[in-house]
């Protein structure tokens, strides 16, 4: 038979072809439309927060961070609760990482404040001595993406039916509803507002005059970002 | 008219023997910058705190794996390809006018695919998937480029005068095939510009921008079933691809068992596609996924070594060559390290090891040992044997071969010894409790302690990446002799051996 696929260019490449196909199949679909059931207390990302999370991705942040805390002791006394599926159903793309030369942020929001984060992005090792984390000062004076940030939005609700602008279940019972807007302005608007709440802990007079012009610095965005992870 | 022996076109061959060389520098060079970072963080803003937005780890991170991944090893790739497809189908690129075409066509578009990669990683315009960070633009021009890799290898094939598939091309074609498959699939994405709000507008934000058709726990699946066969697809399969050829005809040595071809090739097939979910243990992915991940990466150890052994046994009755010959050198030690990485891996994807190896620099030693050592090695390996043969001229240098060897050599023992110990000292630091049952370190602790392997490690990248260059001066310097020969060498080695 071996012999006989060496003559026969098409055969061999379709053999091949069921050979590596075989696998994916068998272990990626069982069980893709179960593992992307969001959990109770999981809320779509506002638009100020999706925007902050393009920069995270846009600094690769996930090249030194985890996001994935893992069922052990040491992990869960580090970081909290381990990772659960439905956690990350709002996750596009998954920002797990692969290497932790930085601590895990899956829940950073638990247990950091904005003050601390603007001061840490200025100067990594001011605040944790001998970090060896660069500073990232140009996320002071470069703006956030609010429009791709917002044609993100638009694009998850209509293929994928993301639940903006609808109540989302909560722990306690309650529900939650994560406004998107419904025009350019009004995104741009809801962002700012929520600019405003986050940038009043900051202290760097450059991003505060921004938020007063009507302006979003990156790290506003990605502090509110990272306030969201809990 | 009919005796005479075949003369290859190498046009293409030489086109990508320059890009491999060049984005071999560049991807090596840009490794060595993030290995300083790590070891020495002012390094992040050695050219000014303006430009440390594009100069700092976390934006060079992406161009480092991407240049030697999509670069230095793709070309190889392309320019093996282009230099044995002809030689083991028995025929020439000149005698068909469309393969030519298409050949340079895949050249030309690949080298602009690689420039919009360039300049799109360092504006920090990526999916952040690894291995997988471009946009859906540039995902389009892959797929074209690839769809021309196809079209050359199928179409040489056609034209093909011997027969039977010599186990090369049965690599190359498992190649092609694995890449597009794996590619195409990870990287489904919607364009945002699709995004329309009530009243019917759309296209906003950035045109290039896009979102993955996945979510969370899947997305991370596909991209490991992806990022996993990368590796055996690009790492892997095509490299046996140039083994199989080049050891044989440098050594002058039949390939010591067919069986033993054959069954790692549909052995190496079947198994590996399973093993992507090893770089998923204790995630979120199911547990069963998790679990066939670790069995199939210890069953991955036979058809691996199968070809490596296949490889070593080829030398049988001839080892005197290794003493001799610098480039059986190369040749040699890339089918070590590559016995040497595919136990490390298995190992690595035992349940209980990995929950201290994941994470840590463990797993960037074993990239390293795999891509420095056998990657690296038998590319440059497969690049002296071709050059000869390509420019018609003798190998420059014969003692600089064995320097480079013998730093190299080097620089990947200090890469992959530091990376061990640094892995598992973090890994167990992570872990540990005191006597009251809290944790013993704080994560900053678990950083401070590797600063020694890090500088350890970055001594050794630098060894490797001043190989390079000496490798890349001796090509320059064979390809721009006067030459020697009116046509091809037809038998002797360029050793002389």
């Amino acid at each position: 038979m071996f012999h006989w696929l060496e003559k026969h260019p098409f055969f061999f490449a379709v053999a091949v072809f069921v050979m590596i196909a075989f696998a994916g199949l068998v272990e990626i679909l069982p069980n893709f439309a179960q593992a992307s059931r969001p959990l109770i207390g999981t809320a779509p990302y506002s638009t100020l927060e999706l925007a902050g999370r393009h920069v995270y991705i846009k600094n690769s942040c996930n090249a030194c961070h985890s996001q994935l805390i893992r069922p052990f002791k040491s992990e869960t006394d580090r970081y909290g609760h381990y990772s659960r599926s439905g956690e990350y159903a709002y996750d596009r793309p998954f920002l797990w990482g692969s290497k932790r030369t930085g601590p895990d942020l899956m829940r950073v929001g638990n247990y950091r404040t904005t003050d601390w984060h603007e001061n840490h992005m200025k100067a990594p090792s001011k605040i944790v001595l001998d970090s060896i984390m660069p500073a990232f000062t140009w996320m002071f004076t470069n703006l956030a993406d609010i429009n791709t940030a917002y044609a993100e939005q638009l694009t998850v609700a209509q293929f994928f039916t993301v639940p903006y602008n609808q109540p989302v279940p909560m722990k306690d019972g309650s529900t939650k509803v994560v406004k998107m807007g419904a025009t350019l302005a009004d995104a741009n608007a809801l962002a700012l507002a929520e600019a405003k709440v986050v940038a009043a802990d900051m202290k760097d007079q450059n991003v505060k005059d921004a938020i007063a012009r009507g302006e979003i610095p990156e790290i506003v965005a990605l502090i509110a970002y990272l306030n969201s992870l809990k | 008219m009919e005796n005479r022996p075949l003369e290859y076109d190498y046009t293409v061959t030489k086109m990508f023997m320059f890009t491999t060389i060049v984005l071999g520098i560049v991807g090596m060079l840009i490794g060595v910058i993030l290995a300083f970072e790590l070891a020495f963080p002012e390094v992040n803003t050695i050219l000014g705190s303006g430009v440390a937005e594009y100069t700092n780890f976390s934006r060079l991170r992406p161009l480092h794996t991407d240049a030697v991944i999509f670069g230095f090893t793709l070309s190889g790739i392309f320019a093996t390809w282009y230099y044995v497809g002809q030689r083991v189908l028995k025929v020439s690129m000149a005698e068909s006018g469309f393969l030519m075409f298409i050949g340079k066509l895949h050249f030309w578009l690949y080298l602009v695919g690689v420039a919009a990669v360039v300049v799109s990683l360092f504006m920090g315009i990526t999916t952040s998937k690894e291995y997988a960070e471009f946009e859906w633009p540039i995902d389009i021009a892959i797929v074209v480029v690839w769809v021309l890799f196809g079209i050359s290898i199928f179409g040489l094939i056609g034209i093909r005068r011997e027969k039977s598939l010599y186990i090369s091309v049965w690599y190359y074609i498992a190649t092609f095939l694995g890449i597009a498959m794996l590619y195409v699939f990870n990287n489904m994405e919607i364009p945002t510009i699709l995004g329309t709000n009530g009243i019917g507008e759309a296209g906003f934000g950035n045109w290039w921008h896009s979102v993955s058709m996945y979510a969370g726990t899947n997305d991370a699946l596909v991209q490991w079933w992806y990022g996993h066969n990368a590796v055996a697809f690009g790492f892997t399969v095509p490299i046996v691809a140039m083994i199989y050829y080049f050891l044989p005809k440098e050594s002058g040595q039949a390939i010591y068992s067919y069986k033993l071809s054959l069954l790692s090739f549909w052995g190496l097939m079947f198994v590996y596609l399973w093993a992507g979910g090893h770089h998923l243990l204790y995630s979120t992915v199911p547990d069963w996924v998790q679990t066939m991940g670790s069995i199939f990466s210890i069953v991955l150890i036979l058809p691996s070594w199968g070809s490596a052994i296949n490889m070593l046994l080829t030398m049988k009755g001839e080892w005197q060559q290794v003493a001799s010959s610098p480039l059986i050198k190369f040749m040699i030690l890339a089918s070590t390290f590559y016995m040497f990485s595919t136990l490390e891996g298995p190992i690595q994807a035992i349940k209980s090891v990995n929950a201290i190896a994941h994470f840590t620099d463990w797993i960037v030693g074993h990239v390293h040992d795999g891509t420095l050592g056998w990657v690296g090695f038998m590319i440059m390996g497969a690049l002296f044997h071709m050059a000869p043969r390509v420019f018609k001229r003798e190998i420059y240098s014969k003692s600089l071969m064995a320097t480079q060897f013998w730093i190299q050599t080097l620089g990947v023992v200090f890469y992959f010894t530091s990376m061990w110990i640094a892995g598992i000292t973090q890994g167990m630091m992570w872990r540990a409790h005191d006597e009251f049952g809290n944790l013993a370190y704080s994560f900053i602790d678990t950083v401070t302690v590797l600063h020694p392997y890090y500088t350890l490690r970055a001594i050794g990248g630098t060894l490797y990446l001043v190989g390079f260059f000496i490798f890349a001066y001796n090509i320059y310097r064979t390809m721009s002799a006067r030459p020697v020969e009116e046509s091809e060498l037809q038998s002797a080695s360029p050793m002389g051996a």
